[in-house]
């Protein structure tokens, strides 16, 4: 009887070991495969001049310069705007904003935020930022278009990291004379970093890769020159696979998947590189 | 002869200015730091609209160890950070009566909890340095004050180490981070890192709960050394710990759920420890309840 328990007990434990193995194991088959696919169709485009010339023959010859150049510009002024007023934002949420309903609707409106279809965000762009506050199509305008898709990202990963951060530590720095600034600016924010870090790369990778929200605020099909300031148009790596596909016939199926790969490669590497900055520093950090 | 005079001499010339040095210190200390002793005068806690703690009457003697006991939940940390008003960081808790410290109300409007926080320092349940360095630890609360002069911090980290008896341990590794320490030494650079404002009190929330019995012989030693600059008041679940590093117990309880607790008795350790005046008192430190 007991031993019919122990043994039922048992054999549950191995189903749902059995289960939740499956799952994860699909999700990692999944995601190499999809890498795997776009490395074996991207490499054969792949070259040191794909990387440094200015596409030729309307994208069907040449390389993606202007496009990766494009697109790192964007993304960076993305991060210069969004990356304060995220973690600022985030700050406020969980150190200083009352327990009142204000602050509930601050953070229902993040989450909505968060919830914006990029296109939608796109439209709002061009009758915010290009027409009303006149940028016209630009890479301001582009950029301030991602930084309003970002920012919840943004504040959300920031608020999170700081609330994972013990109470005591607060009340260490609080107790020993630190105003409330001076807490947060020293003793919190600092131990926060690998988590507010996280959320700025998943962020501003995910800026990298839409094409929706740059479509009427700035992208451009094809340019010879690399952008010249902030009022200039862009090529970017997302609206180039784009265009290419939906308005060249005969697209070169290699340039496209180099694309494709470079785009993945880049953001990658930005993951990569923010996960072993993490790792480096979680031994220091161990609640 | 001569050899012998001068040696004597050399011997004698900084000894004697270790003296010299020593009584200044000592006289600096009693000029510019208070005695460190409090008088609470029917202190009662709220939390929200439920008083936690009623009329809580005592004194707490100046370089001397005053011991908090008491039940889980009888209000004893929460009467703890009365004494440096960590309670205004909680939020929604209302402290009313008078608490001062060496005759100054530190709840009148006039007092910043900032100022008085360094006055009154705090170790609590767990180690929690902060992810720094052992020095950047120790030198936060002086850097907060503003002290910025390389040598005075060196000195000040130093001292403050060697009072929390840890500074032979971790001399040759001030950079070393502070979570490479062991439990014990952690909690011993959190009481080096209060210490390092200079404090006149110190205040001890069930500082060793999480350490093994020799961290805690550590940290007891710790606290009977520091007793004679320091005023120490330690909340303690650990009888034995109370009757042996305490000059004075302060026994609280709460009877029932729907009412604040009391402070049932105050008096000398070695009395309420042998011969104690409430029988609830007795039977608390018997272990009869609790």
């Amino acid at each position: 009887m007991r031993l019919t328990r122990v043994k039922r007990a048992r054999a549950a434990e191995a189903v749902a070991r059995a289960i939740l193995g499956a799952s994860a194991l699909l999700v990692v088959a999944a995601a190499a495969f999809l890498v795997l696919y776009i490395a074996k169709k991207g490499l054969p485009g792949l070259s040191w001049e794909f990387l440094t010339e200015v596409p030729k023959n309307r994208g069907r010859e040449g390389g993606i310069y202007p496009a990766l150049v494009g697109t790192l510009y964007v993304v960076a002024c993305t991060g210069l705007f969004a990356v304060p007023l995220g973690v600022l934002g985030g700050v406020y949420l969980s150190e200083y904003a009352p327990k009142k309903r204000s602050t509930r609707i601050i953070r229902l409106a993040v989450a909505n935020m968060a919830g914006v279809p990029s296109i939608v965000y796109g439209l709002f762009g061009l009758a915010a930022f290009v027409l009303a506050a006149g940028f016209g199509r630009s890479i301001i305008a582009a950029s301030l278009t991602l930084t309003c898709m970002t920012l919840p990202v943004i504040v959300t990963a920031t608020e999170e990291a700081l609330r994972q951060v013990p109470a005591d530590l607060r009340h260490a720095a609080l107790a020993l004379g630190a105003s409330k600034i001076r807490t947060v600016l020293s003793v919190v924010l600092p131990a926060a970093a690998p988590g507010i870090v996280t959320g700025v790369v998943l962020g501003l990778a995910r800026a990298a890769g839409e094409t929706a929200p740059i479509l009427f605020t700035g992208a451009v099909f094809q340019m010879r020159r690399l952008p010249d300031g902030l009022g200039s148009q862009f090529m970017a790596l997302p609206y180039h696979i784009y265009t290419q596909v939906t308005s060249v016939p005969n697209w070169n199926r290699d340039l496209v998947w180099g694309t494709a790969l470079v785009l993945v490669a880049s953001v990658s590497a930005a993951s990569a590189a923010a996960a072993i900055w993490r790792s480096a520093r979680r031994r220091r950090i161990s609640w | 002869m001569v050899t012998s005079v001068r040696s004597a001499l050399t011997t004698a010339v900084p000894t004697l200015r270790e003296t010299a040095e020593a009584a200044e210190n000592v006289l600096e200390e009693t000029i510019v730091r208070g005695r460190g002793a409090f008088d609470l005068q029917s202190v009662s806690v709220a939390y929200g609209s439920e008083t936690v703690i009623a009329d809580v009457t005592m004194g707490i003697p100046s370089q001397a160890v005053t011991a908090l006991i008491g039940p889980s939940g009888c209000g004893k940390s929460t009467l703890l950070r009365c004494l440096n008003r960590m309670n205004d960081e909680i939020g929604n808790v209302r402290v009313s009566g008078t608490i001062a410290l060496d005759g100054v109300d530190i709840m009148a409007r006039g007092v910043d909890p900032v100022e008085l926080r360094m006055r009154v320092g705090q170790v609590f349940q767990r180690p929690n340095p902060f992810p720094m360095s052992i020095y950047d630890n120790v030198a936060y609360g002086p850097r907060t004050q503003g002290i910025r002069h390389r040598d005075e911090l060196d000195a000040i980290v130093e001292d403050a180490l060697k009072r929390a008896a840890l500074w032979d341990e971790v001399k040759g590794s001030l950079k070393k981070h502070a979570f490479d320490l062991s439990g014990g030494q952690q909690q011993r650079l959190c009481i080096a890192r209060a210490l390092a404002t200079k404090p006149e009190v110190l205040l001890m929330d069930e500082p060793a709960s999480a350490l093994d019995p020799i961290s805690t012989q550590q940290i007891e030693d710790t606290i009977a050394e520091l007793k004679r600059s320091v005023t120490i008041v330690i909340v303690t679940h650990n009888m034995q710990q109370a009757a042996r590093v305490s000059d004075q117990t302060a026994f609280m309880l709460r009877e029932r759920l729907d009412e604040p607790a009391h402070l049932i008795e105050v008096g000398e350790t070695r009395k309420m420890f042998t011969n104690p005046d409430d029988p609830r008192t007795e039977a608390y430190i018997t272990g009869r309840f609790g």
